[in-house]
């Protein structure tokens, strides 16, 4: 069993990178872009703390490896030490991983988008080839043997045939400082691969298992104070007044106000809450505006103008051919909550005029910026440590808890912490948009030969069908990156694991569904012979070798389905059983498959883990979770009324992981969530017949479609 | 009412002044430092702030300081205080957390089940770990975790 590793809130930049520091260090140099902009400009005392550093090999032999990703539970920290542990040749137990930290952690990027396999880790790998090659560059001058008689094991380096001549990494960096920059030493070929590619124990398992993992929220200093913080009964309502005088006769609550805000402060979180409801606010009434069930027409009343995203060959010929026939729906989804279960936190310190931030976010360095300009602060006074984060799904990338508790420490001078309660959590999130999908497409002897869909606020990202399809048009109106016309959505929004995709791949492969069943031709077989793209259709056929698909007219009864598509260059495909209830309308999912292709697999059990994570989340999202709103008002407060998929639902799961040795590494957290909400959907038909064009597919949006016929 | 409220905690006699109203997560988490207990959704809807007291698990975010005096309270802290419990282990083995955040619930409450039902079926497992939500969908995993942990305890020495 590893040690527990150092809680990096007390680890110090001058401590780690002082110029008194020994170690072999690999930097990679700041983007100019970045350099040109002055508060980002590092101070220069530190010496080479001002360059970001990927990792330090230190004389006790230990590696360190820094980035500035957050470990959502997705895995990042197992994931960076196998990579160096792999161009290293060390063992994997000596490497310590920071991550999630704007002192001591390069600024490489948000943690989204699934960018961390596909961008960072060939960066790591590179740092780590490069390191080894300078180590055995120096083993060389200290042996007196050429470089290519030398071979490494555990960190020893040693010659050929000779163990005894030999010194570790540990000795070559004693009392020395190297500096290395990222330059072009090969990687390994996958050929040799000893760690990469094998399930490894968890980086962050004890920690996890014993209670010991600190979140933002755990964080506590002698004289801290708990914030709780009015906020308004809807959005768009203004605060008129408020009368604190009842809360400030709590004994020991501190009211503070400034510029709008308007929190109690108290050494215990619950008084503070108590306190707070003590407070008589007045709100402006929030301006009338679309709810749940209005909000599809609204949408399309408010969107901007739409832009094509793909198009190809003419809609008008494509009608012309549809001599199969033409099928037109419009598929709706809700808005969904991220509903991590930790809520957004920060605790705020400041020291010396400088303040640390520990805050649950994806993106440490944005938030850095925003305390930074909140706070009118230059970069070298602000630090924001993420390290574990109870959850993110897309919903992290801000921090505006972060913001608060950094205000609310300096004008109480004392440290401070904002957690949400779960009201908050679900007023604040930014929402996965909901979204109006209208395809209207044709057939022509089991050929799709017209294609065109609409795309109202869900967004493009991936969302040009990979059918092969002569005629076809995808135009998009908004969505969750943002740009949205005021007022379009009553809410915040933002990316939800697979943005964009995970609403229109439900729109795209129900409606495929719906033109195999009007080209008389089995779902799998239309797709096959509608689709070249080698990697799709590799998943798509793995997929079904593994669920034992057999050919029959829908809806046989049986109740299986299958669904495929592409997000961020992962293909995936997946099958299901599911059993509905007829006068009930629930849904049961017995059976799960599910075929990935992300390219080479750094670490097969994470990725399962990421797998079996999107099956469950996509079971929720697909069936069951839905933001309920009025007027500004989200009246989805607690998990109550936004039901989970919990222990009860899980079906029989099965992953299977395409073999790519020599590809470049995918992102693969997000992707398999999109064939959730259609491969539920097109299991469903074949259950009982019912076309559900909405998600959430709930009961009562089944018995409603079971009616329609 | 703010009072002397003495219980047993992870095994040490615990004695502190405070309003017995307040809820236990909170005397927990601020009052005594032990932060391994979260807050989910403060409603008992979630489970993440799951304890043990006397044998029974409990909510701590909807107890009363006041219902444990002169009780055995258990949080995540005071499983595997010498090395880690089967249960612990065996989240382990299995990868059965990601963010972790709700894993101190989920320990906790499969402790609990262990301690009444030392052989829990599979659907007892389900049952009884029905109202601990995970966002990250690690539930498969917990099942068999808890499955390897009954097996490895064999109902002993809990």
């Amino acid at each position: 069993m590893s040690k527990l590793p150092a809680p990096t809130g007390e680890l110090r930049r001058r401590d780690f990178f002082g110029i008194a520091g020994a170690g072999l260090f690999v930097f990679f140099h700041p983007d100019p872009a970045e350099a040109q902009e002055p508060a980002r400009l590092p101070t220069r005392q530190s010496g080479p703390a001002d360059l970001n550093a990927y990792l330090r090999i230190g004389a006790d032999g230990r590696v360190t490896c820094m980035s500035g990703k957050v470990e959502l539970g997705q895995g990042v920290m197992t994931e960076l030490a196998q990579v160096l542990a792999e161009e290293l040749d060390v063992s994997f137990d000596s490497i310590d991983v920071v991550v999630g930290d704007t002192d001591l952690c390069p600024n490489d990027g948000g943690t989204y988008g699934s960018m961390t396999t596909p961008l960072l880790v060939p960066n790591v790998r590179r740092a780590g080839a490069e390191a080894r090659a300078a180590l055995l560059q120096l083993a060389a001058e200290k042996l007196g043997v050429p470089v290519e008689r030398l071979q490494v094991k555990g960190g020893v380096i040693a010659e050929t045939g000779k163990p005894a001549a030999m010194v570790t990494y540990a000795q070559l960096v004693d009392g020395k400082r190297i500096e290395r920059r990222l330059a072009n030493v090969p990687v390994k070929a996958a050929a040799g691969f000893r760690v990469i590619g094998k399930p490894q124990r968890r980086k962050d398992a004890l920690e996890k298992v014993t209670g010991q993992a600190k979140y933002s929220g755990d964080m506590i200093f002698p004289g801290l104070l708990h914030a709780a913080i009015l906020r308004p009964p809807a959005h768009g309502a203004k605060l008129k007044s408020a009368d604190t005088s009842a809360a400030e006769k709590v004994a020991g609550a501190q009211v503070i106000r400034d510029s709008g805000m308007v929190a109690v402060l108290h050494e215990r979180p619950d008084i503070a809450r108590q306190a707070l409801a003590l407070v008589k606010a007045e709100f402006e009434n929030p301006p009338e505006g679309p709810d749940d069930r209005t909000i599809f027409e609204h949408l399309r009343k408010t969107a901007p103008p739409a832009r094509v995203i793909g198009a190809a060959g003419d809609l008008a010929e494509g009608e012309r051919l549809a001599a199969g026939g033409v099928v037109e729906s419009v598929y709706l989804n809700s808005y969904v909550a991220h509903a991590a279960m930790e809520t957004h936190s920060a605790t705020a310190r400041f020291e010396d005029g400088q303040v640390t931030v520990w805050a649950s976010t994806q993106a440490p360095f944005q938030v850095r910026s925003a305390v930074m300009s909140a706070l009118d602060l230059p970069a070298g006074k602000v630090r924001i440590v993420s390290r574990y984060v109870g959850g993110g799904f897309g919903g992290k990338t801000e921090a505006d808890q972060g913001v608060e508790a950094a205000r609310l420490a300096r004008i109480a001078g004392k440290p401070v912490q904002v957690v949400y309660n779960r009201q908050e959590e679900f007023f604040y999130d930014r929402f996965r948009p909901a979204a109006v999908m209208a395809i209207r497409a044709g057939v022509a002897n089991g050929k799709i030969v017209l294609w065109d869909n609409q795309i109202v606020g869900a967004g493009d990202r991936d969302s040009v069908p990979s059918y092969d399809i002569p005629h076809r048009r995808t135009t998009s109106a908004g969505g969750w990156m943002g740009g949205n016309p005021p007022g379009m959505n009553p809410f915040g929004v933002g990316a939800w694991r697979a943005p964009s995709v995970n609403s229109i791949a439900f729109a795209r492969e129900s409606h495929i569904d719906a033109l195999a069943l009007k080209a008389g031709v089995d779902p799998l077989q239309f797709r096959l012979d509608n689709l070249t793209h080698p990697r799709v259709r590799r998943v798509l056929e793995a997929a079904a070798q593994q669920f034992g698909w057999k050919p029959a007219r829908a809806p046989s009864g049986r109740g299986v389905g299958m669904a495929c598509g592409i997000y961020s260059n992962s293909c995936n495909a997946a099958f299901a059983e599911v059993a509905v209830n007829r006068s009930t309308g629930s849904v049961e999912v017995k059976r799960l498959v599910m075929a990935l292709d992300v390219g080479l697999v750094v670490n097969p059990d994470g990725m399962r883990q990421q797998a079996e994570s999107c099956v469950m989340m996509g079971m929720g999202s697909a069936l069951t979770e839905e933001v309920k709103f009025r007027n500004g008002e989200v009246l989805t407060r607690n998990f109550d009324a936004y039901p989970l998929a919990r222990f009860s639902w899980l079906p029989k799961v099965e992953i299977a992981l395409m073999d790519n040795p020599e590809s470049a590494s995918l992102g693969g957290g997000e992707a398999p969530m999109i064939v959730m909400g259609p491969v539920l959907a097109n299991a469903i038909f074949d259950a009982v017949g019912a076309r559900v064009l909405q998600m959430p597919m709930t009961p009562e949006r089944v018995k409603a479609s079971l009616a329609k016929g | 009412m703010e009072r002397i409220l003495s219980f047993r905690l992870n095994g040490r006699r615990t004695t502190l002044k405070v309003d017995d109203q307040r809820m236990l997560l909170w005397v927990l988490r601020s009052d005594l430092g032990l932060t391994g207990t979260k807050f989910g959704c403060g409603e008992a809807l979630c489970g993440a702030c799951t304890v043990i007291v006397g044998n029974q698990a409990v909510r701590s975010c909807v107890t009363p300081a006041g219902a444990v005096e002169g009780k055995q309270v258990l949080t995540i802290e005071g499983i595997g205080q010498n090395g880690l419990h089967a249960v612990q282990q065996a989240f382990v083995n299995h990868h059965a957390f990601q963010c972790g955040y709700c894993t101190p619930g989920m320990i906790v409450s499969a402790y609990a089940l262990l301690l009444q039902t030392p052989h829990p079926t599979r659907d007892q497992i389900v049952r009884h770990m029905e109202d601990n939500l995970c966002r990250c969908g690690a539930h498969g995993r917990i099942v068999e975790a808890i499955q390897e942990a009954a097996a490895a305890e064999k109902g002993a020495a809990l």
